[in-house]
């Protein structure tokens, strides 16, 4: 196929016709310089966001922000504990059901049957899954659990946030062991250890690292994304005060709260925005450091 | 125990994609018996009425991520081509991938905010002008609304980006130095190389950024919800608020109530279902080019 491209685009060489070297060049250079300028385009639209989160958001920053119940429509004054409280007892449920689900099928998957028809069908589902839209999660919670307890609740809204984050878990947690060298492993078998004892006291510690910083990567998904709780946690005004009600989230209150004609609410909204991009920036920050020297 | 417990991860990991579009089909069987496959052509959605019908919603989420993918296309492309040439030292590159990388991470309903904020004051101003001049044809034609398919097309193709320039990249570095050296041997110069050896070797991985380019922007929900208008009229123009799947299960499933419900579960399962098949392809396609460019080495 490449030869074919070769051969057909084969005039190179400068003098042929109208193509002068002069011309050539100057193509060249312009070419170069479109691309640059293009790709420093891109940097607009994020400088932009950036400004506004930040120029909007911080001036609210306080410490009441993070301690205090949103005001009434029209109100002043006021933050969002109850929507932090909210994401993060959320963020905890998902956690506490995927991490285990997500580090145990990781390790079944490249410690216990690499080759296996299981492991493969594993990995395949799990990538099918991160296509899948967010919202889908939500459509199923809200029909698994708020359906069927009919109720909203933060246990709906955790639930769905746990399938979300299940295959960015399991995935970056299977990077991570595949990151062990088998010499490891070997050397444990070598001086008698059990296969669990290999796994347990020889990959899992040197892997843990690395699949830490794949959870902290699902912490900070899970609490920007609104799609999967919006439906199924839906909202509140007030502090969390059980699993099964209706729980506010920072991602939900910036939604809500977007469209609301009162300048102090909006203000907040870019505050609750603040919060989540400093989140996601330094985890992505961290996820550099730890992975990029690894995995060479 | 320990390796039985990993066992029941890993079956629970590959049963849950199956329950999970069961549990919704369950739901949506009221309405699949009730409206049946009218349900995709119908072209009125009112509640309140007991009509539903997905064709303008099937139309705006086609056309949203047709727009989103041709306007990041070009740029995704060229950040790309930047990335994976020499044109300015590696720290720099490292710096913009970073930067593409962040674009990714920031949530959909941070890109809402802003684009109600920056966005929509934008296609409001040049909409009008736009449509001052060009409004005689049917997909620009006015009234210009803010809340519309262009604003939401915008934003879903910075949100995409991301994805494009990443496959892109990686196709781009997996073409065979030889190949370059090759045509660098013939006396090409560098963008001759580019434009005739390099991007037609890379093609299949650039087609396959571009259909999971295209299956992220059909189901990205918060910022296009926000941003679209949320209206289930038919209309060419692309300065008019429409509608997409995702977004009218995040407008309408916290109200909704009996046969609604179930109607949304059908809806659900369609957006499961289009993004299960633009995935799949996009992934074929990644799997083919990998296979191809192995070859050439």
């Amino acid at each position: 196929m490449t030869s074919h491209n070769a051969s057909s685009h084969g005039n190179f060489f400068a003098g042929d016709g109208k193509r002068t070297s002069v011309f050539r060049l100057l193509r060249n250079h312009l070419l170069t310089g479109l691309c640059i300028s293009l790709s420093l385009l891109t940097l607009v639209p994020l400088f932009s966001i950036v400004v506004l989160v930040v120029g909007n958001g911080l001036p609210l920053i306080s410490m009441g922000l993070f301690l205090e119940l949103p005001p009434p429509p029209g109100g002043e004054g006021g933050g969002f504990g109850n929507a932090i409280a909210g994401t993060l007892v959320m963020v905890g449920i998902s956690l506490v059901i995927s991490v285990p689900i997500g580090i145990l099928a990781a390790v079944y998957v490249n410690e216990y049957a690499p080759a296996s028809r299981l492991s493969s069908s594993v990995r395949f589902v799990a990538k099918l899954l991160t296509g899948i839209p967010s919202i889908i999660c939500g459509v199923f919670a809200f029909a698994a659990v708020v359906m069927t307890t009919h109720k909203f609740s933060a246990l709906a809204g955790g639930i769905a946030l746990s399938i979300l984050i299940l295959p960015t878990i399991l995935l970056t947690a299977e990077q991570a062991l595949l990151g062990v060298p088998s010499s490891f492993r070997e050397a444990s078998f070598g001086v008698g250890a059990t296969s669990f004892q290999t796994i347990w006291r020889i990959v899992l510690p040197e892997a843990m690292p690395s699949i830490m910083t794949g959870v902290m990567l699902a912490v900070s998904r899970a609490a920007g994304e609104t799609a999967p709780v919006l439906f199924t946690a839906l909202f509140s005004q007030n502090w969390i005060r059980s699993v099964l009600e209706p729980t506010a989230s920072l991602s939900v209150l910036i939604y809500n709260f977007a469209s609301l004609p009162y300048a102090y609410h909006i203000n907040l909204a870019w505050s609750a925005s603040l919060v989540l991009v400093t989140l996601v920036t330094v985890t992505n920050v961290l996820t550099q450091l730890v992975f990029a020297p690894k995995h060479r | 125990m320990f390796k039985a417990a990993c066992l029941v991860a890993s079956l629970l990991t590959v049963v849950l994609l199956a329950v999970i579009i069961g549990e919704i089909l369950v739901k949506a069987l009221p309405a699949i018996e009730k409206f049946g496959l009218g349900f995709l052509s119908g072209i009125q959605w009112s509640p309140n009425r007991g009509v539903f019908g997905v064709l303008p919603i099937l139309i705006g989420t086609a056309a949203s991520s047709l727009l989103a993918l041709l306007l990041a296309l070009p740029l995704g492309l060229a950040i790309a081509i930047f990335l994976s040439e020499n044109f300015l030292p590696a720290g720099i590159r490292q710096v913009i991938r970073f930067v593409v990388e962040l674009l990714a991470a920031i949530p959909s309903v941070v890109y809402g905010l802003w684009g109600i904020f920056v966005v929509i004051p934008l296609v409001q101003k040049y909409g009008a002008i736009l449509v001052a001049k060009f409004g005689f044809l049917p997909f620009l034609a006015g009234p210009v609304y803010g809340n519309s398919l262009l604003t939401a097309s915008l934003v879903l193709a910075l949100m995409v980006l991301p994805t494009i320039t990443a496959i892109s990249r990686t196709a781009l570095v997996a073409v065979p130095g030889t190949l370059r050296e090759g045509a660098y041997a013939l006396g090409a110069t560098r963008w001759e190389t580019i434009l005739s050896i390099i991007l037609p070797t890379a093609a299949p991985g650039i087609v396959a950024s571009s259909i999971l380019a295209f299956g992220r922007a059909m189901g990205e929900t918060m910022a296009v919800a926000m941003l679209i208008g949320n209206s289930q009229r038919l209309s060419w123009s692309l300065l008019s608020p429409s509608n997409t799947l995702s977004a009218l299960l995040a407008n309408q499933f916290a109200e909704a109530e009996g046969i609604q419900v179930s109607a949304l579960m059908y809806a659900a399962i369609l957006l499961v279902l289009l993004t299960l098949v633009v995935n799949m392809l996009g992934e074929m396609v990644l799997r083919r080019t990998r296979k191809a460019t192995a070859g050439l080495r």
